[in-house]
């Protein structure tokens, strides 16, 4: 996939632009109905998403983020744009207050590849009351307060649940690192 | 500068990389991240997992002619997103920067709340978390109070202190309810922070209370 969207950067290659959007868009649609969006919107707004996907390629960074990555925090972002009607806060990387990372180590970001997989493997280890936690922080519009209320657990059960998720992960990932 | 010592949780930066976050919070973790490299590695491996959960959803399928309809749009320009930077700061991170209008606290219009402490509102709105910048001169502190909810504060200049540590810039003070608190600015320079509350504050005296009612604080 990460090479469909260079091949949009290099050459502006349509079937690329096919093939990403044959996987990507119903899976972009599905996100924004478990969010909330109705069908319509969802369709609008996958639509969207993609064309984003063809117009940002140039900016795709297969160092940084993998394809499924890069294209969630699209999705994202225009979700807040549109539906809430916020502008998203965002960090500007080349921003001169930006302190950067002292030393390659420091940082968790690896080459995103194998980090797509190896990200896919640690939330599968997970624990299940580990995952269900993480995945509601993604498909529910709610902050981890109320996601507590709805499973009926103290927020420092939830907190805590991401804290040792977060903890696994990361131990998976430097362990290839 | 000294290292970060005080982070957001993992709970807050996972809400921030899943969209989920309000705006006033996400604008202190927004430049908690300029400033802290650590966290800028959580929250990408946390979208990282968005990516990943993304890949694993059953297709919810696009109406027939979806592809062609977007093919169609494809060779329209783009329109340049007319985004206004504004001069960039080398001490203030952009995401404020931005809301601000400039870096200069001078140029700022501060609001007096007493003696050496002035705040600034930047988010408000009734019902959601606000965001105001809050300036402190050194000795003087806050009230002592807890919270009726969550508490985040962020320090962009200065220092300040209080039962849970010394707080410098780039540090995140997260407080809960029941977590009294007496901040005081540390002597050297203007302590100015961000500062995130989702419900008012509780301050102890009464005097600190009518000042409350009076500052809508």
């Amino acid at each position: 996939m990460n090479a469909h969207i260079q091949a949009i950067a290099a050459t502006q290659d349509r079937s690329a632009f096919a093939a990403l959007f044959s996987h990507y868009a119903p899976r972009v649609k599905a996100y924004l109905i478990r969010l909330g969006c109705p069908d319509g919107q969802a369709e609008e707004l996958a639509q969207e998403t993609m064309l984003a996907v063809w117009r940002k390629a140039d900016r795709f960074d297969p160092a940084k983020a993998a394809a499924g990555t890069w294209i969630f925090t699209i999705a994202r972002n225009l979700r807040i744009d549109q539906v809430r009607r916020e502008r998203r806060p965002e960090l500007d990387p080349d921003d001169p207050a930006l302190v950067p990372a002292p030393a390659p180590e420091a940082d968790l970001v690896l080459q995103a590849k194998q980090h797509h997989v190896l990200v896919q493997n640690a939330l599968q280890a997970l624990p299940p009351d580990q995952a269900r936690v993480i995945a509601l922080s993604f498909f529910e519009d709610k902050p981890h307060g109320e996601i507590a209320g709805e499973l009926g657990l103290p927020l420092g059960t939830v907190k805590s649940r991401i804290r040792l998720a977060f903890a696994r992960l990361r131990a998976a990932l430097e362990q290839t690192s | 500068m000294t290292a970060i010592v005080h982070h957001p949780s993992n709970s807050l930066l996972l809400d921030y990389a899943a969209g989920t976050l309000d705006e006033a919070s996400s604008l202190l973790i927004a430049t908690h991240l300029t400033l802290c490299p650590h966290c800028r590695a959580e929250v990408a491996a946390a979208e990282a997992i968005g990516g990943s959960l993304l890949d694993d959803l059953p297709a919810a399928p696009l109406r027939p002619g979806a592809l062609d309809a977007v093919m169609a749009r494809l060779a329209a320009p783009a329109e340049q997103p007319t985004l206004r930077k504004p001069q960039p700061s080398t001490w203030l991170p952009r995401p404020l920067t931005e809301r601000l209008g400039g870096d200069d606290p001078s140029l700022w219009k501060w609001r007096w709340l007493g003696p050496g402490l002035a705040d600034l509102p930047l988010v408000s709105d009734r019902n959601r978390p606000s965001a105001r910048m809050v300036r402190l001169t050194p000795g003087t502190g806050l009230p002592p109070h807890d919270h009726g909810g969550r508490e985040l504060t962020l320090v962009l200049r200065g220092a300040f202190g209080d039962r849970f540590g010394r707080f410098g810039r780039g540090d995140v003070e997260e407080t809960y309810p029941d977590m009294h608190h007496e901040p005081v600015a540390l002597e050297g320079e203007v302590c100015i922070g961000l500062v995130v509350t989702d419900a008012r504050l509780r301050f102890d005296g009464f005097i600190a209370r009518a000042m409350q009612t009076f500052t809508g604080v």
